[in-house]
Parts: C-alpha cells; sequence; structure tokens
C-alpha cells in the first residue's frame, strides 16, 4: 500500500469508508457497548432495568454450571480443532502438491469450498438418516457383525456435535492453508531434497513453518465459531449437551438479558484473548 | 508423466473419503426425499414418490415455508447489493493508508470473529431499547452485514493488493477524470471479483442463520422456518424442502460461475 499522498487522498478514503463505518457503528459497537452496559443491569420477571450492580457475574461466577458448561465448551473447541486441523492440512497439502495441474487445482478446491454456499442447518439435518438409530451407519455395522445393538450414541451426542462442526468448519482450514501452501517456492522443496531431506522432513522443516499464517489464520476461524456456537451443540445434540453459546440463548429465551449480557461479555472476553493470542503468531494484513 | 509415489494414492483415497464425507449426507437426504407417502426419515425407502415435494406446495399445516423463501430472496439481494457497493468504497479507501485505517480493518475483523450470539443479543437490546420492532429488513439486515462485509471486504483486500496501478495513471496521463477511471479502467478490471463478493453476500445472506434468529422478528427468513421445522416435523417434507433449497444454492453458484465465465470471455476479446 502506498503512503498517504495529500489531505484530499485522506478525506476521500475517510469518506469512502463512512458507510462501513456506519454499519458496523451501528450493529457491532453500539449493541456490544450495550451488552456490557445491561450486563451491570437488574432484572424483574420479564424486564430490566437501569443499575449499577455485580449480581449477574456474582450468579454467574458463584455457580458450579458455568465452569463445567465452558469446561464442555472448550473440549467441543479442541477436538473439532486438532481433527479439522489435521484433516484440513492433509487435504490442502493434497491439492497444493500432488495435484499436479492448476485446473485440476481449482476444480477440487472448488468441490470442498461449494457446500459452504450451502445452508448449515440443511447440512446439519442431512446427518439424521446416518447417524440415527436405524441410520446407514448403524445398519452396516449390524451387518458386518460389529455390534449386537445399534449404537444409540451416533446421533444426539456430543460425538454427533464433534462431526458437525468437522463438516461445517474443516473448510475454514483448507482454505487459508491451501493458499499459504502455494505461495511455497517450489525450489525449496527442490533444494531440500537434493540436501537429502525425506518427504517427512520437508514437511516437518520446510512445508509446516512457512504454512503458519495459513494454520492460524484456519484456527481462529474454527475456535470463534465453534466457542460462540449455540445452534450446532443443541441440534446435534439434542438439546441435551451444553455450550456457552447455549447458556447465554437459553437466557435470552426467558428474556433474562441482564444474565444473559453477562454470559456475553464473559464468553467475548474469552474468545478476544484466545485471538488476541492467535494474532501474535500473524500478521493477517499482510496474508491477503 | 512420472510414476506417482505411494502417497499419492493414500491422499487420492483420503481426499476422495473428504468429499464423500462432505456430499454424502445431503446426497442421502435428497434420495430420501423422494420417499414413499408412508416412508419415514431413514432408509429403507418405500416406493419412490414425489409425495413430500408435492406436499411443500399443498398448504402447510405449519409455517409459511415461501412466504419465508420469498423474504431470504429479498433480503439476500438487498445484502448482496449493500455487501457488493460498501466493500468496493472501502477497498479503494484502504488503497491509501489513511489515519485510522487500522482501526477500521479491526473493527471488521471483529464483526468477523464475534461470536453470533452477540450480535444477535445486542441488536436485540438495542431495538428493544429504542422502542422499536425487529424485523428481517432492519435489525435482520444489519446483522447479516456484520456477517457478509468482512468477507466481501477481505476480497477487496486482496484484490487491490494485486492489482497494477499503472493502468490507472496511464488513464489519467490521457486525461481521464477520477470518476472516469473509477468506472472506465478500475471497475471493469476487478468486475470478475465484484461477482466473486456478490455470489459470497447472497449466498451467506440467504443461509444465514446465527445473527438472524433473535433479529429477524416475527416473519422468518428460510433458514429460519427450516430451523422450527426441525421441532415439529418429523416427515421427509424435511428433507423435500433441504433438497430444494439445496438445489436453488447449486443453480445460484452455477448462475455466478457462468457469469463470471461471460465477464472473463468478453475480456478477452
Amino acid at each position: 500500500m502506498s503512503k498517504v499522498h495529500g489531505r484530499g487522498q485522506a478525506l476521500s478514503a475517510w469518506l469512502l469508508s463512512t458507510p462501513l463505518i456506519a454499519v458496523l457503528t451501528v450493529f457491532l459497537l453500539l449493541p456490544v457497548a450495550l451488552i456490557v452496559t445491561v450486563s451491570f443491569w437488574q432484572s424483574s420477571a420479564y424486564s430490566y432495568s437501569p443499575a449499577f450492580q455485580f449480581d449477574n457475574y456474582g450468579y454467574l461466577f458463584g455457580s458450579p454450571v458455568t465452569l463445567s458448561v465452558y469446561l464442555r465448551t472448550l473440549m467441543f473447541t479442541g477436538i473439532t480443532w486438532a481433527v479439522t486441523l489435521v484433516l484440513g492440512f492433509t487435504v490442502a497439502w493434497y491439492l497444493a502438491f500432488h495435484v499436479r495441474t492448476l485446473p485440476m487445482q481449482i476444480g477440487l478446491f472448488l468441490l470442498c469450498t461449494i457446500p459452504f454456499w450451502t445452508s448449515n442447518i440443511i447440512r446439519m439435518i442431512s446427518w439424521i438418516p446416518f447417524l440415527g438409530r436405524n441410520g446407514i451407519a448403524n445398519s452396516v455395522l449390524l451387518d458386518l457383525g460389529l455390534v449386537d445393538a445399534p449404537l444409540e450414541w451416533l446421533l444426539f451426542s456430543d460425538f454427533a456435535v464433534i462431526l458437525a462442526f468437522v463438516h461445517l468448519y474443516t473448510l475454514f482450514m483448507i482454505v487459508p492453508i491451501f493458499n499459504t501452501m502455494m505461495r511455497i517456492d517450489r525450489s525449496l522443496i527442490e533444494a531440500a531434497r537434493d540436501a537429502g531431506a525425506s518427504g517427512f522432513q520437508v514437511l516437518r522443516h520446510v512445508v509446516l513453518p512457512l504454512c503458519k499464517p495459513g494454520i492460524m489464520i484456519g484456527t481462529i476461524f474454527v475456535v470463534t465459531l465453534v466457542m460462540g456456537d449455540f445452534i450446532t451443540v443443541r441440534f446435534m445434540s439434542g438439546g441435551q449437551s451444553a455450550s456457552v453459546g447455549r447458556m447465554i440463548s437459553n437466557e435470552i429465551g426467558l428474556l433474562q438479558y441482564p444474565a444473559a449480557s453477562a454470559s456475553a461479555v464473559v464468553l467475548l472476553i474469552t474468545v478476544l484473548l484466545m485471538v488476541g493470542t492467535l494474532l501474535r503468531f500473524v500478521d493477517i494484513r499482510k496474508e491477503l | 508423466m512420472r510414476d506417482r509415489p505411494a502417497s499419492f494414492w493414500i491422499l487420492s483415497a483420503v481426499f476422495a473419503l473428504f468429499v464423500l464425507f462432505l456430499y454424502g449426507p445431503t446426497l442421502t437426504i435428497a434420495i430420501l426425499s423422494f420417499q414413499g407417502p408412508t416412508g419415514g426419515l431413514t432408509f429403507p425407502l418405500n416406493g419412490v414418490s414425489l409425495h413430500w415435494f408435492r406436499d411443500l406446495f399443498e398448504q402447510q399445516a405449519v409455517g409459511d415455508i415461501w412466504g419465508s423463501f420469498r423474504r431470504s430472496l429479498a433480503l439476500g439481494l438487498i445484502v448482496m447489493v449493500v455487501t457488493v457497493v460498501i466493500s468496493v468504497m472501502t477497498g479503494l479507501a484502504f488503497r491509501t493508508r489513511f489515519r485510522g485505517s487500522s482501526l477500521v480493518f479491526y473493527l471488521a475483523i471483529t464483526s468477523l470473529i464475534i461470536p453470533s450470539i452477540l450480535i444477535s443479543l445486542g441488536v436485540g437490546i438495542l431495538f428493544n431499547l429504542l422502542d422499536l420492532d425487529v424485523h428481517w429488513s432492519t435489525s435482520g439486515l444489519g446483522s447479516q452485514l456484520t456477517w457478509t462485509l468482512p468477507f466481501g471486504l477481505l476480497i477487496m483486500f486482496a484484490v487491490f493488493n494485486r492489482f497494477d496501478a499503472s493502468y490507472e495513471e496511464a488513464a489519467r496521463d490521457l486525461g481521464a477524470s477520477t470518476w472516469q477511471t473509477l468506472r472506465f479502467v478500475v471497475l471493469p478490471i476487478i468486475a470478475p471479483s465484484l461477482i466473486g463478493v456478490a455470489l459470497f453476500g447472497f449466498t451467506l445472506s440467504y443461509d444465514e442463520f446465527a445473527r438472524t434468529l433473535l433479529t429477524a422478528g416475527s416473519y422468518n427468513t428460510l433458514p429460519l422456518e427450516i430451523y422450527g421445522m426441525t421441532t415439529n416435523v418429523t416427515t421427509p417434507v424435511l428433507y423435500a424442502l433441504g433438497t430444494l433449497t439445496t438445489v436453488f444454492s447449486f443453480a445460484t453458484i452455477g448462475l455466478f460461475a457462468l457469469l463470471m465465465k461471460v465477464v472473463l470471455a468478453r475480456r478477452a476479446r
């Protein structure tokens, strides 16, 4: 990007970004500011009113449920992250280094990205005939004699939640990792091979370090999507499992806005801390 | 052609399994949506029929599927246009590093990574305190823009980072005004990327869910209608709807791809 050329240019830049700033002020900054404010308010049965007290936070931190819900959410996040990373890296590695022609690379890459533009809720629903009690998975397992009775934990369980997360979000790993891989100078890999590196050593000491920015961006996406989720957990666990997002959405359903706000503030701080840590390893603006 | 190493075949198998994992479930419900009238949510197929599709077009016992489809379509188109216009404007602005540009950039990133429930809750409280009714075309629209704008913006950044400014200089040297340079040089060059931004804007809005759930008001968009159906509909009509809306998504993607091809072919001439 070029340096500032003068007052006129800076002014027009400001004018051009005004619509974006306006939209994000009204629908992002203001709402977040209100959430922070309302988190100190008090609530009665069906309404809430201005106050400055810490009851909402006191209740949140005093409840043993909070910790267990956070631990469960972190477990979902950790497992989903690990699986999407390994799967996403493998797929990106295949596309970038094993597929040899560019049209083929683009074609297969699009094949991976198209589901991103279809409905998440439909993609969740589409697991029912597969995982259900009489679903395909159980029929196959029974036919093969691997189990005696249908497995009950395939659908509406933590397993199903994580499966759906992996199904929905692996793409967010593939795209940035593939992007960084395609920018790796191929002569570096040849040099490593000429110097006697094995395939694994090339992966470990050349490709992996150079892919770090892509991995970090993918991680940020997956971690924030899973940490804030409230629908996948609800739908795929059949309402049996909890997450921080679900806790908040339940409070909203009960019109407990101050309590929901306090939970939301704590969730936001948690997510921002995680992202802040991840951003120390990557400069996003340089990666575009 | 050199012989492929063993790892190629293993990774090809992994990739094929991954693609099966991605598309398999969707294909399954596409097949099951042709269930006979007495069929259930899982295999086996009790005959093959269009019963459940016909059911969709008849008077529904619950909800308003076609109304919600029309609203989703309208909202998607509005979000698409707004996303393209604002993304281009901001993309142009960011070609100079103006004071506060980093702040605006991180604001957009925050918009992307903030847990969706905060947008839903915050916009809900905002409208509640202002004594306004939440509606898909106001609070719903704004909430969706917090999701689509960052994507559009990131694409525009990537585009302008690779933009060769000498075309503009040539235009200016020939006496083009700023507006003429933009209209006849810059916009035609970035046109294919704009189609990409439009595709993101429309499809992300059309399928958006988490940020619209509490901000759409009493008139549902299609994903919300489907979500509502999951709790009280236990027939393959759910699959028929899912199949139709997925076909619609694929058709939309195809349409945009075709549009992009036309634009690129015109340029090649």
